[in-house]
């Protein structure tokens, strides 16, 4: 299978090559022969890279070790969930994936494209066409990378290393390829923009193009880094799910662009403003998607000098550094073809309220890049590395969140062009009065940490604008066409899914907000117990929790010995439950250790707050157990806030919007409503 | 003089709205960006670290001696055969090195999983006048976080 997977991967790489260059060809001198066959291309290679995935998937589940990647990362005592999913578990073969996932991007929109934007199509192929001919590139020359994942062994091992048990976890299943999807497929809206800079067509046309492609990396960036904190919360047993690591920036960088850009495209489409602004985004967000790319693969920023630095990690390096510079040169000399159509009018206004809106995550953006970077930056300036963490990144970017929450609120009601004095009375009198009032009640139900007080305040505020617009709607359908509450819900947000499903997100969003500030108020305690001793820790509620060490078992699991340790629970004297926490050392076939151990969490979830166990370890030849306890307040929300915006995106991105006459008699309803709310 | 009547026309301008909505605008974002830049700054006064190498330390003891007790980070190699653990009390105690210069550690508090004698650490902390660094936080690395550790 590894001849065929080498020669799918060559093959690729000339079909990458070749699309490329009769693409551009074809595109700039009209050529319909040459666009025919470069659009041939983009399907094959997509052929071509399937094949190559499902023969390292049949050498991983035949767990052919000699390959040297199926020995890497597989062993024959891995369950079969997980042997599969090591296709992209190791470097070589995130590759794979990438370029494969890549092509069939490419070639879905090429299909998908509607008649009239096919115009874009060419250039669009011949740069997906590219960027795949690269990432296939990175494997096939092996003897300079060794990054080809159907490299075999001068002998045959008799079992694999297995897989990092960190990694065998449900949510280490998903989040990767969820978080690739998202950086993948910004490579599309990337092609259509640079083919729109190629051919000159600059009107809001290649916008529209791309609407549906930017929601979708928006929606499995979100998703993939939702899982990617649920995974580290319940893995890795730090007790949080955000260290603001290199890794987990790299994801948030191309996230906070891509938000800016779904905000301040609106303003192009409705005033023809900020045309320049848009493809910077586009272009800022896929050169930070493929940065990501470069520094969870090369190590150079998260480590320490001294650590094995890749060759694929320098050739990404190189690749960014060139697709900056074409791209950015492309962009500087059509910028005199990009001028608005119309003027900022009035600072109250929403254009001015999504422009504060796209500073601020841009900004925020902004200061993610500099501080995951300052190590380097500092060593090149000054000689000596100089390095912020977590404290840093939250004082920095908390006030900026908080800011940003206010225009949650502030930017869907406000009148587009110059906010009235009445219109603004009409739509943040309530709203405002109730972030007043929910202010008021923390600050008298005793909380006093300005942070969380503003952020919930404000929650308060946003919740109140959006429940407005969906009661005002929701009555403006039932008193118009009698239709029934929930009807009339149902037909309000399937018929204007862009709205109200933006509304779905942004109470995700500030469901989330409420969340990260009960983060505020965790509270944590270390002990050693023996059998029947107990540890005593205060929730922020006010109530007690007694943990009582029961004592300890050792066992033998599938491909792992456990060390179980079980706590006791109760609340102020009420017992609550159990809770166990493990050491797992994985073995291979033989029972031999392999990897480090590693802790599985004992958590107890629910709305209030989460008790969180590790057992940190066992004193030698006794039951005396080292635990730390953790209560972690409202985390069970920030996995519902997460759901709750996956599924905003989801009603967004639902495909159809009704046929052009349910949208014409919409438009009617719309300048109805507004004459009747004036 | 001229400073303060200019300045008070300005502000007498953007109060009356003869100031265009891009120059307000305008004036919003160089806040906001002054604001940022403020903020990061005196964030990184306030929680900003060095990260040396056990090298680098030595040479900035001996040219700085008030170095001692100074917040930082250290990239280093566990010696091996120098971890020693005292799991009942949380102590973890062992060497660091670079290949040149080498420092006892100190650290109280869980050890990563990722952690043993062989691998390569960061360690957070301070160190004392009796040369050793006091940790507060230990992170043990691997090559990426997707990558097993290496077998050596």
């Amino acid at each position: 299978m590894t001849l065929l997977g080498n020669l799918a991967l060559w093959v690729a790489f000339l079909l990458g090559a070749w699309g490329a260059l009769t693409g551009f060809l074809g595109a700039a001198r009209g050529r319909a022969d040459l666009i025919a066959s470069s659009r041939q291309a983009v399907y094959a290679l997509c052929g071509v890279l399937l094949v190559a995935v499902v023969s390292l998937e049949v050498a991983l589940f035949r767990h052919d070790f000699n390959v040297e990647y199926v020995a890497a990362y597989t062993s024959r005592n891995l369950p079969i969930f997980y042997t599969w999913s090591a296709l992209y578990a190791g470097q070589k073969g995130s590759l794979l994936f990438w370029a494969t996932v890549l092509s069939l991007f490419g070639a879905l929109a090429q299909a998908l494209t509607a008649p009239r934007h096919r115009v874009y199509l060419p250039y669009v192929g011949a740069i997906t066409c590219l960027v795949c001919a690269f990432f296939v590139s990175v494997m096939v020359v092996e003897p300079i990378t060794h990054a080809n994942p159907f490299e075999r062994l001068a002998y045959t091992p008799v079992d694999g290393n297995g897989l990092n048990p960190q990694l065998q976890n449900p949510g280490m299943v998903f989040h990767p390829p969820m978080l690739y999807l998202g950086y993948i497929s910004i490579t599309i809206p990337f092609a259509f923009a640079m083919a729109a800079l190629l051919s000159k067509r600059l009107d809001a046309d290649w916008l529209v193009a791309i609407r549906k492609w930017t929601l979708l990396s928006w929606l499995f960036l979100s998703i993939g880094i939702c899982l990617g904190m649920w995974w580290a919360y319940v893995e890795l047993g730090w007790g949080g799910y955000w260290a603001w690591d290199p890794v987990e920036n790299a994801s948030f960088l191309p996230w906070l662009t891509m938000t800016a850009f779904l905000h301040s495209v609106m303003i192009q489409e409705k005033r023809g403003m900020l045309k320049k602004w848009n493809l910077a985004l586009i272009i800022g967000s896929w050169l930070l998607s493929i940065f990501g790319t470069f520094i969870t693969r090369s190590g150079v920023i998260a480590s320490v000098h001294s650590f094995t630095q890749s060759k694929v990690g320098w050739l990404f390096g190189g690749f960014l550094l060139i697709a900056a510079g074409g791209s950015c040169l492309l962009y500087f000399i059509r910028l005199p073809l990009l001028n608005a159509e119309a003027r900022l009018e009035s600072m109250v206004s929403r254009e001015a309220s999504f422009l504060f809106n796209n500073l601020l995550l841009v900004g925020i953006a902004a200061v993610v890049l500099l501080g995951t970077l300052l190590p380097i930056l500092t060593e090149w300036l000054v000689g000596t590395k100089y390095t912020v963490k977590a404290p840093w990144f939250n004082f920095v970017n908390i006030p900026l969140g908080l800011l940003l929450l206010a225009f949650t609120g502030i930017g869907p009601l406000i009148a587009w062009r110059r906010a009235s004095v009445p219109n603004l009375k009409r739509q943040f009198a309530a709203p405002v009065a109730a972030g007043l009032v929910t202010t008021l009640a923390i600050l008298a139900a005793g909380m006093r940490d300005p942070y969380p007080v503003i952020a919930i305040g404000l929650a308060g505020f946003v919740l109140t604008t959006i429940v407005q617009e969906f009661w005002r709607g929701v009555a403006a359908r039932h008193r118009q066409y009698g239709e029934g509450w929930l009807l009339a819900l149902g037909r309000l947000i399937a018929r204007n899914r862009r709205r109200y499903g933006g509304y779905v997100v942004h109470f995700g969003i500030l469901i989330l907000f409420i969340a990260f500030a009960g983060y505020a108020f965790k509270t944590e305690t270390e002990a050693t117990l023996r059998p029947g001793e107990s540890a005593s820790i205060k929730s922020p509620y006010g109530w007690t929790y007694t943990f009582t060490h029961l004592g300890i078992s050792q066992y033998t699991a599938l491909n792992r010995q456990v060390t179980a340790a079980t706590v006791d629970v109760s609340r102020d004297g009420k017992r609550v439950g159990l809770l166990t926490t493990e050491k797992r050392q994985h073995v291979d076939a033989e029972g031999n250790p392999t990897f480090q151990p590693s802790t599985e969490v004992g958590i107890k979830s629910d709305a209030r707050e989460d008790l969180y166990v590790v057992l940190a370890g066992v004193v030698n030849g006794s039951e005396q157990a080292v635990y730390r306890f953790t209560i972690n307040p409202l985390v069970w929300w920030v996995w519902y806030g997460g759901m709750i915006v996956a599924l905003g995106g989801l009603i967004v991105m639902w495909p159809g919007g009704g046929s052009v006459s349910v949208r014409r008699a919409q438009a009617g309803y719309g300048v109805k409503l507004v004459a009747k709310n004036g | 003089m001229y400073a303060g009547r200019y300045w008070s026309a300005s502000i007498t301008r953007l109060y009356n709205g003869s100031m265009n909505a891009g120059m307000k605008f305008t004036l919003g974002a160089v806040l906001i960006v002054g604001a940022v830049g403020y903020l990061m700054a005196t964030g990184v006064k306030q929680t900003g670290q060095y990260f040396l190498t056990p090298s680098e330390l030595s040479q900035k003891l001996a040219a700085d001696p008030t170095f001692y007790d100074v917040g930082m980070r250290v990239g280093a190699r566990v010696v091996p055969g120098s971890v020693s653990r005292d799991v009942a009390h949380q102590t973890l105690a062992f060497r660091v090195t670079d290949g040149s210069a080498s420092y006892p550690v100190v650290y109280r508090g869980i050890a990563p999983d990722t952690f043993n004698d062989s691998v390569e650490v960061v360690v957070e902390g301070r160190i004392q006048h009796d040369g050793v660094i006091h940790a507060t936080d230990v992170l043990a690395k691997c090559g990426s976080r997707y990558e097993s550790v290496p077998k050596a």
